[in-house]
């Protein structure tokens, strides 16, 4: 009985195992969109950027979307932000000046491999840099200033506003940004916290349930796109990394710092998984 | 007193009946709340007053109170207004502050 039974115990470990190996980043995501292409059927493809509002059994919860998306509040912060944007720095020079095609429709490839400082850039750490480069005061104390967060928020969703419809474009040509990449998808796979769940466990397996009634859960596909957005429970404007930080307090995981390394490779990660959806950001979410 | 607030409009017609929404920014404080940091009562600060004009004329006054929530956004629905007429929204709060938005039904 036992020589039957280590075989088979061997062939139920590889099996399991074959998922977490990483092969190379364009199977993954064909994999991965696969993954929900068959679980949502009904769904197509350019829906996920919708969020949780796309998937079956959440209909309630799309039909008060559309009620609020006639004049959603994050017009009032989208509005503070496009005044940041368009306001002249001390020297003359705009936030406008700091990127390419005066930062229209270029959102679409962040965040993106900086090649030279061998780290993913994310749009609110590209702002920032922006005002250093022009002396003018950063933000900063991004963990426990919420005002300032929020400022930042504004200003990073009136940045994606300008890309918006754009379809997510992510190079990752090079070794260092693949390595990136692996980074993130670690953190997407591990499990994490008190109650012991990975970022895929609620947004792949569970995806579409309505977790303890009061908490929906989206598809994975499609995140990113809808960041800088305003939850209603929030009313106010904020960061993805804020998002991921109170995801993790959630599994009662200890968050990570605002713009720390394992979150920007999350954030590359996701983002590349979404490759081909169009930007919506900013958007009003649960 | 003018103030720094934000008003925005947007109208909506459909069949025949124009929509109205005006989204402002206001903190709404009761006067009931707490602030966590100084243990001591927010004092209230909401909108009393809202008034809306067509073309000049006032068509709707509304008495708002301290049961409104923060960045309210409220709606009338006008019938009989044509596009490209011009709809006015005066507010003003309990601390005398007051704002205003023009806008053109479109």
């Amino acid at each position: 009985m036992k020589k039957i039974l280590l075989p088979l115990a061997m062939l139920g470990a590889v099996a399991f195992m074959t998922p977490t190996v990483s092969a190379d980043p364009a199977s993954d995501l064909k994999q991965f969109q696969e993954f929900f292409k068959k679980k949502f059927p009904a769904v197509p493809f350019d829906e996920y950027a919708n969020g949780l509002y796309a998937l079956p059994g959440l209909e309630p919860y799309r039909e008060q979307w559309l009620m609020y998306n006639d004049f959603p509040p994050l017009e009032l912060g989208l509005t503070r932000g496009k005044k940041m944007w368009e306001t002249p720095f001390k020297n003359g020079s705009n936030f406008a000046s700091c990127f390419k095609n005066g930062g229209r429709n270029i959102a679409q490839g962040y965040p993106y491999w900086d090649e030279a400082a061998q780290k993913v850039r994310t749009a609110e750490m590209d702002l920032n840099d922006c005002l250093k480069k022009n002396s003018e005061p950063p933000f900063t104390g991004l963990d426990n200033d919420t005002k300032t967060r929020v400022r930042l928020a504004e200003l990073t969703a009136y940045f994606y506003s300008l890309s918006k419809g754009q379809r997510v474009n992510i190079d990752i040509s090079s070794p260092g940004a693949v390595k990136a990449y692996e980074a993130g998808e670690k953190f997407w796979w591990q499990r994490r916290g008190q109650l012991n769940f990975s970022c895929a466990n609620c947004h792949m397996d569970l995806a579409g349930k309505n977790f303890g009634g009061n908490q929906p859960l989206s598809a994975a596909l499609g995140h990113p796109v809808g960041w800088p957005a305003q939850r209603l429970e929030w009313a106010r404007l904020e960061t993805i990394h804020q998002r991921y930080k109170t995801c993790n307090s959630q599994v009662r995981a200890k968050p990570f710092k605002h713009s720390s390394e394992i979150y920007n490779n999350l954030q590359f990660y996701e983002t590349y998984m979404s490759s081909g959806l169009p930007l919506t950001a900013p958007a009003m979410r649960n | 007193m003018a103030s720094d607030k934000q008003t925005q409009i947007r109208t909506r017609t459909r069949d025949g009946v124009t929509d109205v929404l005006v989204l402002v920014n206001h903190p709404m404080e009761t006067g009931l709340r707490t602030d966590p940091k100084t243990k001591e009562k927010v004092p209230p600060h909401f909108i009393q007053k809202m008034t809306f004009y067509l073309n000049g004329k006032e068509v709707l006054s509304a008495s708002l109170g301290p049961g409104v929530s923060k960045d309210p956004l409220v709606g009338i629905k006008l019938k009989r207004a044509k596009s490209g007429d011009k709809i006015k929204v005066i507010w003003s709060d309990n601390k005398g502050e007051s704002g205003s938005e023009e806008a053109t039904i479109n």
